[in-house]
């Protein structure tokens, strides 16, 4: 039994988990106490309506997670090759625009023409992931800035492109037109809620990721360059293909985000979700950039966060009840990703504390050359210890093993 | 008594580990040129930052004028009118000449910065000492040459009068080294003192009046210039212990392997190249050394031929094929094996297991991956033979985290994945760098064994002992040139080391006839 807890607190997800789990706690305390201030009286409904509001709403728990968990995993994916996808905003907006016009304008037969729409979603998602990755492997032009750059741009042309359409724009309402209902992917059949198969779809492609990742030599080389780039290009890897390859994967996942979102039904018979070009890039894109860190990468980790945040924020939103501005969320949240970064140093600290915990009850009954061999271990610098110690006793390097798991997150 | 303005008596530094200076003595006469000269990691470098009050000695005293001073850091230093220039050049790019010169001492007035006077202090300088500079040229714009002119005229400004010069040579050309010796004869004559760091021998013996000698943190002596020779500096230099000798069987070298014809490779630091026109074979079943001083090209010459870098001219031949323009993967597959100088930054993905890193150069191989997806268990199996094979120790076998093991076993399992790898040519650069004296006889053993195989070994280093030892011909590369092509069996190291300075060098072509 001892041995399994060790097992299993020894795993890298296991200290990922704890972090991300840290990071929330003290989120959500700091939210509660920015809901003390901005009204007393109603904090303690308030923070109970944003724990648990959630629970009376998870269809659209699910619903508003598959798009953050795509543009999560467009964040993460990139993030594991050492790129900042900054640009999943504009690949969502431009996987949206795909997705309405080939809606609108393409007539398929209608079992095949939401799958269609999906598709067109992906590539258009892909062109602008394309993009920056192309420019970041041939110029070495930094892909935050282009990213950055074409969120804007996508933004401004998809609006363009939709308000001057009179087929997609009712100008009057100041939104696109309702979807017709053979574009729309089948429901869950959750009642009042507008959650969908596409949720499924996600946490496929989030399975699909994490098996690229762990077993192809593709997610190999991929590794290799965000931890080391120099070593890959040692090793011969091709890297300018990998980081277009990888933006354009990055690229296509926030575009089918942007295809789920909008392709979903409504609750409403006869109507559908509608876009409004009102010049705002989509904050699906920043929100999947919390999601990716707060899942530390990992595809895994991403379908957890994503819908730890949608549930959250569904929660926030129903603090409004109590008189809450529903941007009190939007604090909470950036807080939780500020933790989660703090989290992981503080992990390092526990693990030290428990260490050296250790070290005292070893004094005791273990000989001496042990312990002088420890107290060193201790006053170096984590990385020279590394490296100097060959093969440390066995407690010791379960206890390293955790810390090495958190340098990695940093 | 002797006129000494600085004196350092004494001096003690040390680092973890390390005694960087070891009881060093140190006398600057008033107005001559004193040369410091050693190896890398002699340390001169610390001695002359102990000096500059960038480190503190543990023990010793530092006296100007005979009074003791304490140096706690560069303000002080300057205080006292010492100036130092760095061998990397610690320079704004994107200020003016002038405003570098300021920087730090900027005449202000109610807050705004007053130029005028400082332009005309420059000018006067500039004039003085024939540094022609443009005060309002951007540092960037300039060459390498110039800036070192910015360098200097910063010291002057200060008017300081003991000026440091941490390798100047380095980066110049050939005239521009010249115009320097003539500018730091002008100093000494107008009264300055300098202390000029360096391991060359030809500027010393033009320049310097007397030269310190350290070696391995000691100070082995100080001579004058007058009354020495380049041949007992270099065995000053060197050192006097020879270390154990490697075993190795004779062996006739087979056909050639390699074969780089007129190449030359562009410099990252300055613009013109660093390798000039190199040419040379290396042949299967020997172990050529390219030796030189650190910062010869050697570093662009390995960069050019593994592919990491570019070549500007010439070609490279491997088994008879033409590999100037190919990529590293190509390289690799026609029989490259390249050990690499910085086995963190090339050799190792530290975040890797060590089975993931023992399949960096082959995870693509058909026995490793199948349609895309690697086959762990064959990964497995490989690891696990290799690090049989090699003696790789680590805490968990094949699934230790890399950055936990130790620096030789990380060495090891590169020398492993190298080795085992199917290859004709090694090149092995600085392969015992940072390794203990067990481990560099391994990996001694293991670059030996490969020759006997039948492998070509082109060994790239700074250590004269293993250069001596390890290497069954020796090629010199001195400002990225090869200058000599020596026989490690009749050559000395005095010999060595004077080609490794540059005080001596063989028109290639005769020397190959002989050899």
């Amino acid at each position: 039994m001892q041995f399994d807890i060790k097992k299993i607190t020894n795993s890298k997800g296991f200290s990922a988990f704890t972090s991300a789990f840290l990071a929330i706690i003290l989120g959500l305390i700091f939210g509660f106490i920015v809901m003390l201030f901005a009204s007393p009286a109603d904090s303690l409904p308030g923070f109970q309506t944003l724990l648990f509001g959630g629970l009376s709403r998870l269809g659209d728990v699910i619903y508003y997670a598959t798009p953050i968990l795509m543009t999560g995993l467009a964040v993460g994916f990139a993030f594991k090759m050492g790129l900042f996808n900054i640009g999943a905003s504009g690949q969502y907006t431009m996987g949206m625009f795909f997705a309405l016009y080939v809606g609108f304008m393409w007539k398929l037969p209608s079992s095949i023409h939401w799958i269609a729409c999906i598709l067109a979603g992906l590539l258009g998602g892909m062109i602008w992931g394309f993009i920056p990755g192309f420019f970041k492997a041939l110029f070495n032009v930094n892909e935050v800035i282009t990213s950055i750059m074409f969120n804007y741009i996508g933004m401004y042309l998809v609006d363009m492109l939709i308000s001057n359409n009179a087929k997609m724009y009712i100008s009057t309402m100041a939104r696109t037109a309702y979807l017709p209902q053979s574009v729309q992917i089948p429901s869950l059949g959750i009642r009042n809620s507008s959650a969908n198969i596409s949720f499924i779809f996600a946490i496929l492609i989030a399975i699909l990721l994490y098996t690229i990742l762990q077993k192809t030599t593709f997610g190999y080389e991929l590794k290799a360059t965000g931890y080391n780039k120099d070593a890959a290009l040692y090793a011969g890897m091709n890297s300018k293909r990998n980081i277009i390859l990888t933006m354009i994967i990055g690229g296509g996942l926030a575009g089918l985000g942007g295809a789920f979102y909008i392709l979903a039904p409504s609750t409403i018979t006869g109507s559908s979700m509608t876009y409004e070009p009102i010049n705002v890039i989509a904050a699906a894109g920043f929100t999947g950039i919390a999601v990716a860190l707060l899942g530390n990468s990992n595809p895994i980790g991403i379908i957890f966060s994503a819908l730890f945040i949608s549930y959250i924020q569904r929660g926030g939103t129903l603090t409004s009840l109590h008189g809450y501005k529903p941007e009190i969320i939007d604090v909470v949240i950036a807080v939780i990703i500020y933790f989660s970064a703090f989290a992981i140093i503080m992990n390092t600290a526990f693990v030290r504390l428990l260490k050296r915990r250790k070290e005292k009850k070893n004094a005791d009954s273990t000989d001496e050359e042990d312990n002088v061999d420890e107290s060193r271990l201790i006053k170096d610098q984590a990385l020279d210890r590394e490296q100097t110690e060959e093969q440390p006793p066995d407690d010791v390097l379960t206890v390293d093993s955790t810390s090495e798991n958190i340098k990695e997150e940093a | 008594m002797e006129d000494y303005i600085i004196e350092m008596l004494n001096i003690t530094k040390e680092f973890p580990g390390v005694v960087a200076n070891d009881n060093v003595t140190l006398r600057l006469r008033r107005g001559e040129i004193h040369a410091l000269l050693g190896e890398n990691g002699a340390g001169k470098s610390t001695l002359m930052s102990v000096l500059f009050g960038l480190y503190q000695a543990e023990k010793g005293e530092i006296r100007k004028n005979g009074q003791p001073v304490q140096i706690n850091n560069p303000n002080d230093a300057t205080a006292l009118g010492i100036g130092m220039v760095h061998q990397h050049f610690k320079l704004v790019e994107i200020f003016t000449v002038l405003e570098n010169i300021i920087l730090g001492v900027e005449p202000t007035q109610r807050g705004f910065l007053q130029t005028r006077e400082a332009h005309k202090k420059l000018l006067e300088l500039s004039e003085k000492y024939g540094l022609r500079v443009n005060p309002d040229a951007i540092i960037e714009k300039i060459s390498v040459g110039m800036q070192q002119r910015v360098e200097i005229l910063k010291m002057l400004f200060r008017d300081s009068e003991i000026l440091i010069f941490d390798e100047p040579t380095a980066v110049l050309t050939p005239q521009e080294i010249d115009e320097l010796m003539n500018i730091m004869r002008n100093f000494a004559k107008e009264g300055k003192s300098i202390l000029f760091i360096t391991h060359k021998l030809n500027e010393i013996m033009s320049v310097a009046d007397r030269c310190t000698v350290l070696w391995k943190g000691k100070c082995i002596g100080t001579v004058d210039i007058k009354d020495t020779t380049k041949e007992e500096l270099s065995r000053m230099m060197v050192g006097r212990d020879v270390t154990f000798k490697v075993e190795k069987k004779e062996k006739e070298p087979g056909e050639v392997v390699l074969s780089v014809k007129n190449m030359s490779a562009p410099s990252a630091h300055h613009k013109n190249n660093a390798v000039n026109n190199v040419s040379f074979d290396v042949r299967a079943g020997e172990i050529v050394c390219l030796a030189g001083i650190d910062g010869n090209g050697q570093n662009e010459f390995v960069e050019a031929l593994t592919g990491l870098g570019k070549t500007s001219a010439g070609t490279i031949e491997l088994c008879g094929k033409n590999i100037t323009k190919l990529n590293i993967r190509k390289r690799s597959k026609i029989g490259m094996s390249h050990i690499p100088e910085d086995r963190h930054r090339y050799g190792l993905v530290l975040d890797y297991t060590l089975e993931e890193n023992l399949v960096l150069q082959r995870y693509w191989e058909p026995e490793l991956q199948n349609k895309g997806f690697i086959r762990k268990n064959k990964v497995r199996e490989y690891a696990e033979r290799l690090i049989d094979q090699y003696d790789v120790r680590s805490g968990r076998g094949p699934v230790t985290l890399m950055r936990s093991m130790s620096g030789g076993n990380q060495q090891k399992a590169i020398i492993a994945r190298e080795l085992d790898k199917e290859h004709k040519l090694i090149v092995a650069v600085q392969p015992t760098r940072g390794l203990d004296v067990g481990a560099i006889e391994y990996v001694h053993k293991q670059l030996v064994a490969s020759r006997d195989a039948g492998n070509a070994v082109l060994l790239v280093s700074l250590e004269l002992d293993e250069v001596m030892n390890v290497s069954d011909r020796i090629l010199v590369m001195y400002e990225g040139e090869i200058v000599g092509e020596l026989n490690p069996e009749t050559t000395t190291v005095e010999e060595l080391g004077l080609y490794m300075s540059g005080a001596k060098r063989d028109d290639l072509k005769e020397n190959k006839n002989a050899v």
